[in-house]
This record gives structure tokens, sequence and C-alpha cells, in this order.
């Protein structure tokens, strides 16, 4: 065990698979010779070779293709896109072909590659540097995706991503890389004595599809993946109502059933997400909620999210779901 | 005054020739000598010549000759002849059998049967095939079964893509011949990747595909020569500039009239050959297939030929191109050039032409007999309803078990 960042921890996680199995093979912008902007690979070319960890021309539509070609050759592709909104020159590629090929070719060909991109705000990134576009994914049958949380969580979960033998799409919250956000960006804590930053050095994963129980109470239920997570932690604190903090962990498959134990025991539901609300993966939530705890809600669920606009670089704190609005979400589920 | 571009009107090209225009051609000025062979290790600079020309075997007279002759064995053209005549009786079969129902859709090879069937010839049996819907013929050489073929294209019970796909988007990897998808090019960019893999195991594999001249505009098309120039890989790109993607004139795809040099400014040796001429395509191809295997990176060929039929079962070409263009194209029709190039060298009688005709006739009939046995698109019995929820993911997660579930409780037994 050792006090891990987020970084460090997508790094030792990244440098346990390519220990593990000669099959790895990670490539992307700036991940080789200089180890990534946000230093995800940092030495790990060094440690392995080039012909393990390289760099890859600006192209995500590229980088998708070429590691579609390679999964399906027997490879294990785990290629980053350095920013989550720049995906979609590769949207095509992750779509209708890593999806559907396994459908498509009757079982004959499977793509088995890890799609790692930072994503979420509160980084000063403006539009561009700052959306989670995890519904964007959602959608799509075929592909499983994932959004970590804490150095613990990021680590088990990518390693399972990584063995897994579907595509899956890893978000990794940027705001965290390197401390836990609680909303206040005048202070910023880092990972350092937190007890999700206690990541072992060797092997080990979280299964995907299974959520984390964050904190628990009684009398409501957040939902929440991501930054959010930790947001929700402060909110839950400041609104002083015993909540059960579910980490959803993985989004596709999602664990209902941790959901729906723990609205069984509250009766009310709040869901957060930094993403637009139309549309959004907490629509879906709440659709599902319904239909299954229909009798077990005490009150209506609420949601808390993105607005409907595109990310602002200057307003971002207006933007992104903060403490008080949720504190204020989870006091409305609590009344009559 | 100089500098006035205010009565230029906005320029769209248009095709040379659209229906009630006489169909015309320039001649070819091209000749089997006019091209040396090229060095191996040559750059992409020193194939420039190669790119604006075309390489020919066959000449006008259909008699081989020039440097890039193969020399290949007489029993290789006639093993070439027949594949070749296969894929074009196979395909006229399929297409009455689409006009009757028993297809939701088809897609001819006519005028190109050469192209896959020459090329894969000229390969290893280890190599990669990443074709579009327009080589299914590379599976007649990688030796596939065609009961097989049409049970897929007919969406029967013994269809291997379990009827989730449309007819010719045939896999089949026991014959290195990897799933056809509908988005025109992803393939392109994809088959660098399996070339690459092959390349970081060390194995003697080499990755061949094709792309058309219409999805030559799509981004992919560009990835893959940027990439694989990039990481050297052991590739061959195709671009089948067939001049026609449905109703776009190939000069929506480029300002070029010249498909083969784009591969020059990537760094890729790049040539340009006559499509419908299979001892010239084979000789290209396996030049490239040397290159890649020695290490020295992805060849870019143009290859140059005329789609003579529709786009698919659901195209009419007689609404936008002279019905009888493919009548006109300077080089002429792949089969009836190796065909006469064979009874040019006296290996070869219009006597055997119409026996090998009959033979095949009678193996596709048959096939087809035998086919329809395990159901027709008409008449099913299709694939089970439950491959719809299988092979998502390799084990299905619970909520497409719920779907299924729900699937099973409302369909039709």
């Amino acid at each position: 065990m050792s006090n891990m960042n987020m970084v460090e921890s997508v790094n030792s996680a990244l440098d346990t698979m390519l220990s593990n199995d000669e099959d790895v093979i990670i490539f992307g912008e700036d991940v080789g010779y200089f180890g990534g902007v946000f230093r995800t690979s940092d030495g790990l070319q060094e440690k392995f070779g080039k012909h393990r960890v390289f760099d890859s021309p600006l192209s995500e539509g590229g980088i998708a293709a070429t590691a579609f070609g390679m999964g399906i050759n027997g490879l294990r592709p785990v290629v980053e896109i350095q920013f989550a909104d720049y995906i979609f020159p590769a949207y095509d590629q992750i779509v209708n072909e890593m999806a559907k090929v396994r459908h498509r070719s009757g079982g004959e060909f499977w793509c088995p590659v890890t799609i790692r991109t930072p994503a979420g705000g509160g980084i000063r990134g403006g539009h561009h540097h700052s959306q989670s576009p995890e519904a964007q994914f959602t959608h799509t049958p075929g592909l499983k995706v994932v959004y970590c949380s804490t150095p613990y969580n990021a680590k088990g979960l990518l390693i399972s991503a990584i063995e897994d033998n579907d595509p899956v799409i890893f978000l990794e919250p940027k705001r965290c890389y390197r401390g836990p956000f609680y909303g206040d960006p005048h202070n910023v804590p880092t990972w350092s004595g937190h007890p999700e930053a206690e990541v072992p050095e060797s092997h080990y994963s979280i299964p995907l599809g299974e959520a984390r129980l964050a904190l628990e109470g009684d009398d409501c239920t957040v939902i929440a993946w991501g930054t959010m997570v930790h947001v929700c932690e402060q909110a839950i604190k400041d609104s002083g109502i015993s909540c059960d903090l579910i980490d959803l962990q993985t989004l596709v498959p999602w664990d209902r059933e941790a959901i729906e134990k723990s609205i069984s025991k509250t009766g009310r539901c709040v869901i957060v997400h930094e993403a637009p609300k139309t549309s959004g993966f907490g629509a879906e939530m709440v659709a599902s909620i319904q239909e299954r705890c229909f009798w077990s809600l005490e009150s209506p669920i609420e949601r808390v999210t993105g607005w409907d606009t595109p990310f602002p670089h200057t307003t971002e704190w207006d933007y992104m779901p903060g403490p008080d609005r949720i504190a204020a979400a989870i006091a409305k589920t609590q009344e009559d | 005054m100089a500098g006035d571009s205010s009565d230029i009107p906005l320029h769209i090209p248009d095709a040379p020739h659209r229906p009630g225009d006489e169909s015309e051609f320039a001649d070819w000025p091209w000749k089997p000598e006019d091209l040396e062979m090229l060095e191996i290790d040559c750059s992409a600079e020193e194939s420039s010549e190669h790119a604006i020309g075309l390489v020919r075997v066959l000449g006008d007279d259909n008699k081989a000759s020039g440097k890039w002759n193969p020399e290949l064995p007489t029993e290789d053209l006639k093993k070439g002849l027949e594949h070749m005549l296969r894929l074009r009786i196979f395909d006229d079969r399929m297409m009455k059998m689409q006009r009757t129902g028993k297809l939701s859709f088809y897609m001819r090879s006519f005028g190109e049967e050469a192209v896959a069937i020459a090329q894969t010839m000229a390969l290893e049996t280890q190599d990669w095939l990443f074709p579009t819907y327009r080589q299914p013929g590379a599976q007649f050489v990688r030796g596939r079964d065609m009961v097989s073929m049409i049970c897929h294209c007919i969406g029967n019970e013994e269809d291997n893509v379990k009827g989730r796909q449309m007819p010719v988007h045939y896999t089949y990897k026991e014959g290195r011949f990897i799933s056809v998808s509908s988005p025109v090019g992803t393939q392109f960019s994809q088959a660098v990747g399996v070339a690459l893999a092959s390349r970081y195991k060390e194995l003697d594999e080499v990755t061949i595909t094709w792309i058309g001249d219409g999805a030559s505009a799509e981004g992919d098309y560009h990835y893959a020569l940027n990439f694989a120039a990039i990481f050297k890989a052991p590739v061959i790109l195709n671009i089948v500039n067939n001049q026609w993607a449905i109703s776009t004139h190939s000069n929506f795809a480029s300002g070029l009239q010249n498909f083969a040099i784009r591969g020059i400014p990537y760094g890729i040796p790049s040539i340009r050959v006559d499509g419908n001429d299979f001892l010239a395509l084979f000789s290209v191809t396996r030049w490239a297939r040397q290159r890649a295997a020695r290490g020295l990176g992805p060849t870019h060929i143009e290859v140059l030929t005329y789609r003579a039929g529709a786009h698919s079962s659901s195209d009419d070409p007689s609404r936008y191109r002279p019905r009888d263009e493919n009548e006109y194209w300077p080089g002429g029709d792949p089969i009836d050039r190796l065909k006469d190039h064979l009874i040019s060298i006296g290996e070869w009688t219009e006597k055997d032409h119409d026996k090998l005709s009959e033979k095949l006739d009678n193996e596709v009939m048959a096939a087809y007999k035998e086919a329809v046995k395990f159901g027709d698109l008409a008449n099913g019995p299709y694939p089970s309803s439950d491959a719809i929820f299988t092979e998502v993911y390799e084990t299905p997660p619970w909520h497409l078990m719920e779907q299924w579930d729900e699937m099973k409780k409302w369909r039709e037994d």
C-alpha cells in the first residue's frame, strides 16, 4: 500500500497491466516520451519500451481505428483521448465499429480496447476541456462505460476495463487527479491522507457493474459519479441529513440492485451529474427507479445536473452542481 | 479588372456524361512497356511515374509484356479465370434470387472481379484481408464454401452472422477475411491497426485493404495513409477507383483526376494499376507484399476500373449515367481479357470456356439448392431471434437479460 493521487494510481494500473500482459499496448497523443499531458503514463515508455508505449498523430479517429485493428488481431490496446471533448472524431469508430464488431461478425472478431479519457469540469477549461460525455456512450449497445472517482477505484476499475474482452470507455475526472474536490475552488485539498488514496502497488480489480457505497445513511439516497461524488459528500455534510451516497463507478452496466436496496431503505433519491440534464444518464436512472421502486418512494426523485448549455469558462462555478444546490435538493426530498 | 471575382459562379463539378449523352472515354496513352519495375525499397517520390502512369501487363491485344509481367504459370491464370467467372455467375444467380424476394438486397462485383481475386492470389494464406462489400471474391481464393456464403446472403438458419447483417456483409475468419461493415472507409484505417499488431507480434503477416474512390473522401482514408506511413505498417492500401459511388462521380471525391499520387505526399510509394488486368494486379500486389514483409512499410495502389453494374440491387444507374457507359471503358472486361490472353497463348479455347461456364453454373445452382434447405428470407426459417441479444457483449449484462426475457414473451414462436 502507498498513498497515491489519481494520476499515480492510473499510472500504477497501466504499469501493472503492461507487466502482466504482453498484449497490452498503450498509445495516444503525448503519452509516450512525455508521459501524457496529465502525466498518467509518465515513465512507462522508458520502462517498457517504445513498442509498448508510444505517441500517436493528433488524430482521434485514427487512434480509435488503429486500436480497433490491433484489438481484433489479438492485442489489448489502451488508448488515451487527451480530453473527452475531443473524442468525437472517433465517434464512428467507437459506436459503429468497436461496439458492434463482435455482434456483426457472429462472434468471430471482438475488440478488447480500453479508451481512457479525462473528463469533466472544474479546471477552468471552457467548453472544450470540461465536458462529461458519458451519456453519448451509455446509449450505445456493445460499450461499457466506467467513471472513476478516487485513486483506489481508478486503479481497480482500470485493470478490470483492460482485462475485459469488450470495448470500455473509461472516464477519469480530471478535477480529481491530484485531490478530491468538495465544491470549493478556493480550498482544494490533495489526496494525501485520504483513505481512498491508499492504493496497493500490485494487481487488484474492482468488478465492472458494481457501485460503491461511499457514505451510509438512512433518509436519502444520493447517486453520483466522478467529481460529483466528492461534491455530494460535502453537500450531505452541509445538509445535516443522513444519506446513502452511492458512487455508481460503472454506468453500463449499472448496479441497479445497490440502488434499489438503498431506496427501499431511504424512500428518497437525488441524482447528480455534471453533464447536461436533457437525456443525461440521470434521466435513465430516474425512469428505471420509478419502474422498480415506485411504492418505496416517499417523494419525487430530484436531479441536480449541469445546465443544457455549453460549459462556460470564467463562470464554471455557476454551471457545475455545487454543494448548495445539491443540499437543497436533498432537503427538498425530505418535505412531506 | 484583375482580382474582380464578382461574376465567377460557384463551381460545382459534374460527371462528364449523363443519361442521353454519348458514352466516351479518352483512349489510354499507357502501354505495358512504359514502366520499369520499381526498386523494392524505393521512396515515395521515386514512385511518381508509376503513380501518374498506369501499370499494365496485358496490352490492347491482351498479350502479356513489359517489366511488370509476373510470368505466372498457366495453371494460376486458369485458376484466376475460374474464380472470376465463378464470382460473375454467382452474382448473377444471387441477383435473380434477390428479384424473387429470396434476398433483401444484393451487390455485384460486375466488372471488378479481377480486383480481389488477383490481389488475394498474390498474397500468402496467413495475410489478412480487410475488404469492402465489393471484394467478396477473395473468399473463393481462400476456399470458402459457397453454400455458407449463400446462407449468409439469404439470412437463413446457417447464416454465420446469425441474421444480423445485410447480405454481402461477409465474415470468414478461417480465411482471414475480416467482417465487412456498411459505413464506408472504416476498414481502411482499421487495417493499419491489424497490420501493426502483426508487426508487434513479429509475424510474417501482411494486411491488405480496399476503399472506393467515393469513400476516399472520408477521414478514415487519410488516417490510414498517415498512420501507415508514420509507423511503417505492413499494409497494402488499395483505392479502387471504379468511377462511381452510387451516383456520385469520382470527381466529387478529389480535385485530381488521379488518386494514386495522393499517397506520395504522405510518404508512401504509390502505383496506379489497370484494375481489369489480372496480371498487372497480381504483379503490383506481389511487389507490395514483398515491401511490407521486408519492413519497408505500406504501398498505396490506385486500382483503375469501372463499376460496370449498379451499386446495389436498390440502384438504377441509367438514372445518372449513360446506360451503355461500361461498354466504352478503355480497360474492357477483366474476364474477357484474361480469357483472350489464355486463348492467345494457346492455353484456352472458346469450348473450354463454355465448358467452364457450364460447370460453374451447375456448381452455383447446386450450392443454392443446398443452401435453401436451411431456409431463405422469403420463407424462413431464420436464425433464432435470441441472436439479437447474444454477442452484444461477451456475456450479456443484466439489462440485456431482462429485455431478452421480455422479447421471448412477445415473439412468435
